[in-house]
């Protein structure tokens, strides 16, 4: 639509938007987060929500204690490989629409506990990340950034055609398996339809 | 306080029969450790806990060393009979030769306790014990009856060590998960392959990253390639 005249007609009390606009401002406009966290970027989350920063300007006020409530899963701190299939399921549990934001050094790649043997290299390994932030921990004004990149993320949009969000395409998989906590490690170390490792040659 | 040398002829006058030995530290905080057999360790540390002037009412902290077999090489002398010629005779002749021996030590399994005494604001001694190896004989008596905070951190010990406490009243896993068969602090333990690319991958790192491509390659051909990205 034309946005002069869309401008002209609002000029006379009239009002014109179209379904897609609408229905992708009341997502991004009622984000709420899951109340759970994994290490010190949780402190960081906590203090995002808080007055200084106020995450509720953003409509992300509201941090759900009940994945059946959330919209959005904020990884914030180290995965544990013991923590790792209950952080799927938590998400699995989540209705759609849904978003993960995956918050610090840790939760993105494992972060300086790359090389141990008990910490999961990145929760992408499982699920399917929307926005990864960098840091150890971000800062809150960080986590903001992410909030408003993946506010962005949903105005674009579109409900139908190829790139229409994953809740509206009836092909799309809405379970991802949880992995097993095997003899030496998890089973399987990562979920082939999501993760890839990378080459790089 | 009292030094080490005088605790372990306090733990041998009140409990008869307990082998201690002094394992010396050499460093210049010579914080010598005293080293208690397996089966009278735990009367050992009751005395130590409850002694009037010892009264070590505090355990700081636990922890397990893992030693593995060590090979030692020496050098002996041996006398040997040796047929020799002398002047046209065939004699046998004492000869001395320098021979090296290879011998492998048993590693063993250790678990080190730090002890301070609230009473007597003075501390730590510190008390060891080992294992007879590291594979099948790797009980040590759990000293948590004697100090309660020991309960957690044995646990640990198991978990990552693999040191079984006998006595302990609650010996499960702590940190990893239950079905996991590893001690991963052990030195001989092998990670496992879920390897990442880092892009400043160096040396050990960066001969991980290639045979964890050469394995992904390989199964991909073999058509196995959903079992591991």
């Amino acid at each position: 639509m034309d946005q002069n005249l869309k401008i002209e007609l609002g000029k006379q009390g009239v009002f014109v938007t179209t379904i897609q606009e609408l229905y992708n401002w009341g997502r991004k406009s009622s984000v709420w987060p899951m109340q759970f966290g994994l290490a010190c970027c949780a402190i960081e989350m906590i203090a995002t929500t808080m007055a200084r920063y106020d995450l509720a300007r953003f409509g992300a006020e509201v941090f759900r204690p009940s994945p059946r409530q959330a919209d959005l899963m904020i990884v914030s701190g180290t995965v544990t490989k013991k923590m790792a299939p209950q952080v799927v399921r938590l998400y699995n549990q989540m209705a759609e629409p849904r978003y993960v934001i995956a918050m610090g050094a840790c939760a993105i790649s494992g972060g300086p506990f790359k090389q141990g043997y008990n910490v999961l290299k990145g929760i992408d390994r499982y699920i399917p990340v929307d926005v990864h932030i960098p840091g150890c921990p971000p800062r809150p004004e960080a986590l903001i950034h992410a909030f408003m990149t993946l506010q962005k993320k949903i105005d674009g949009q579109s409900l139908t055609g190829e790139n229409r969000p994953r809740h509206l395409d009836a092909e799309q998989q809405g379970e991802f398996p949880v992995p097993e906590q095997g003899k030496h490690d998890l089973e399987p170390p990562a979920n082939p339809d999501v993760w890839h490792f990378p080459i790089i040659r | 306080m009292k030094t080490v040398e005088e605790i372990k002829a306090a733990i041998e006058a009140a409990v008869p029969g307990a082998g201690v030995t002094v394992v010396p530290n050499g460093s210049p905080s010579g914080q010598h450790s005293l080293l208690l057999d397996a089966e009278h360790a735990f009367a050992v540390a009751k005395f130590l806990r409850d002694d009037a002037e010892l009264a070590l009412d505090f355990l700081s902290n636990v922890t397990g060393v893992d030693w593995l077999d060590k090979e030692v090489t020496e050098k002996v002398k041996v006398t040997k009979q040796v047929a020799k010629e002398i002047d046209g005779v065939q004699q046998m002749v004492d000869e001395t030769v320098e021979e090296t021996r290879k011998h492998v030590e048993p590693g063993y399994l250790e678990a080190v306790y730090h002890l301070f005494s609230m009473k007597k604001k003075h501390g730590p001694v510190v008390i060891r014990m080992r294992t007879k190896n590291r594979t099948d004989e790797v009980e040590l008596p759990s000293l948590t009856p004697v100090w309660r905070a020991a309960e957690f951190q044995e646990r640990e010990v198991f978990d990552l060590y693999g040191v079984v406490f006998t006595g302990h009243p609650d010996l499960r896993r702590i940190l990893m998960w239950d079905e996991f068969k590893d001690h991963p602090m052990r030195k001989d333990y092998v990670e496992p392959d879920d390897f990442e690319y880092e892009p400043t991958a160096h040396d050990k790192v960066l001969q991980r990253h290639k045979d964890h491509v050469a394995k992904v390659g390989a199964e991909k051909e073999t058509g196995n390639a959903g079992a591991r990205a």
